[in-house]
């Protein structure tokens, strides 16, 4: 029997999960179709960064949005708590990117420099900070004699990847949301007169519904030409090592290294072409553990617990793609690679966009029409 | 043929146990009932599933903290400590 549902959002991950959160708290009936354990799910491997720094470079729209979803996020953690008792363990503390040595802070200094200059009006407020002011920052911290300083941008902040997907997950549940795991999709059909639909089909169900959105990370790739999607998304493979816990060492999140709620730290991260292949590797571990130790020498006396691999979802240019399909309306593509930073207002100005149907000014530049133009991509 | 039985510590306690005991079964031999307080919620914690995978038996073998007690074979004289709470780095 066809089943029906106001909209179909496949994917279960940070990204479907928070669009589909927005678009039922908005009131809509949403069906969401998810793989099974056998999938990447790019959403259970995550470092837990919530940041602005460095995104946009050469795309401010993206910078402004990673904005947007930077202020929203306070709230967004408030209430996925209130509505499911779930912490997230966001913090807005500020994060850092540590430079060694002067090439590495000559050339941040350039990059933010840079960045803030491609924007109108500056949506980073990045600064430099310097060697003192890091150990003013974080007295308890020894830091190794090639710290020169940091870019320091106060807008980032860190969160537990697994409570954001777990509170998503339990307040779908609670907003009636239709969530079926083990349900890859096969195909999703346009009707065949203009207007009148998609048939999504599993292999077990048929599902009838005015509106489809494709949030499955590279999972999109055989959904989409039938569409009239034509996007292209790439596989890179990150790396990252957990380690024992330990008592709160009064770090600021930064890139190469965070201290979770619970004590652990996580050291990361890897950017690798290895296709499809999750597979750790000694010399990963070894160059990112050695970057660690450069920056906090007292590391070196901590332990590694696991090292697991996962692959980001990236476009050519490293933005977003948000559109709708031009030859069936009523067809949604969603992808990115930074899944947690945006999932604030992905519940938010995303979904009220897509239950509106209708992607406004702010999100428009992110549609994949921009790979045609050449100033954009590698 | 019966290994080998020699001495080891549990919270300075001497115990003898089989040289091919685990440090873990070792610390359940000396009958110590815990063998780690959570860092995050102060419970008390004992070896499970004795074969790496919980890491419910993170203990201080050696002067070395937060070490697996069950994937570690005991040596003579071997000081197998409960561990209470994170480590502080120094």
């Amino acid at each position: 029997m066809t089943q029906t549902a106001d909209t179909v959002v496949i994917g279960g991950g940070v990204v479907g999960s928070a669009i589909a959160y927005g678009l039922a708290k908005r009131g809509a009936r949403v069906t969401i179709l998810d793989e099974g354990d056998d999938a990447i799910r790019a959403s259970r491997v995550n470092f837990g960064l919530v940041w602005l720094h460095g995104k946009g470079d050469g795309m401010p729209a993206y910078g402004f949005w990673t904005r947007r979803s930077t202020d929203l996020w306070p709230r967004f953690a408030d209430e996925l708590k209130a509505e499911t008792g779930i912490d997230t363990h966001y913090v807005k503390s500020g994060g850092l990117s540590y430079c060694l040595g002067e090439t590495e802070y000559a050339r941040e200094t350039e990059t933010l420099q840079r960045m803030r200059e491609q924007a109108e009006r500056d949506p980073y407020e990045t600064r430099m900070v310097d060697r003192g002011d890091l150990m003013r920052m974080m007295p308890g911290v020894t830091f190794g004699a090639e710290v020169l300083g940091a870019s320091y941008g106060p807008h980032d902040g860190h969160v537990s990847p697994l409570k954001l997907l777990h509170g998503l997950h339990t307040a779908l549940q609670r907003l009636g949301v239709d969530y079926r795991p083990g349900s890859s999709v096969l195909e999703v059909t346009p009707a065949a007169t203009a207007g009148g639909g998609f048939e999504v089909r599993t292999a077990n169900e048929t599902f009838s519904t005015p509106k489809v959105v494709l949030a499955a990370g590279h999972g999109i790739m055989p959904l989409m030409r039938p569409l009239g999607f034509e996007v292209e998304i790439l596989a890179e493979r990150g790396q990252i090592m957990v380690t024992e816990r330990m008592a709160p060492m009064g770090l600021l999140p930064a890139n190469g290294v965070r201290q979770t709620a619970e004590g652990t730290l996580l050291i990361g991260t890897t950017n690798e072409d290895a296709g499809y292949d999750v597979s750790t590797t000694p010399q990963a571990g070894a160059s990112m553990v050695q970057r660690a130790i450069r920056v906090i020498p007292a590391l070196a006396h901590v332990r590694i617990v696991r090292t697991w691999a996962g692959l980001r979802t990236l476009t050519k240019d490293e933005s977003p793609i948000y559109e709708e399909s031009a030859r069936y309306p009523g067809a949604f593509l969603a992808t990115c690679h930074s899944g947690v930073t945006l999932a604030a207002v992905h519940a938010t100005d995303l979904a009220d966009a897509i239950y509106n149907g209708k992607l406004g000014a702010d999100i428009e530049p992110f549609h994949s029409q921009r790979f045609l133009d050449t100033k954009h991509g590698r | 043929m019966a290994a080998e039985r020699i001495t080891v510590y549990v919270d300075g306690a001497a115990v003898t146990v089989s040289a091919n005991d685990s440090a873990a079964s070792a610390a359940l031999q000396a009958g110590i009932g815990y063998t780690r307080l959570s860092p995050i919620t102060g419970e008390k914690r004992a070896p499970y599933c004795m074969m790496g995978v919980c890491f419910e038996c993170l203990m201080v073998i050696d002067g070395v903290p937060s070490r697996q007690a069950c994937m570690v074979t005991v040596r003579p004289g071997m000081r197998i400590e409960r561990q209470t709470g994170a480590r502080v780095l120094s």
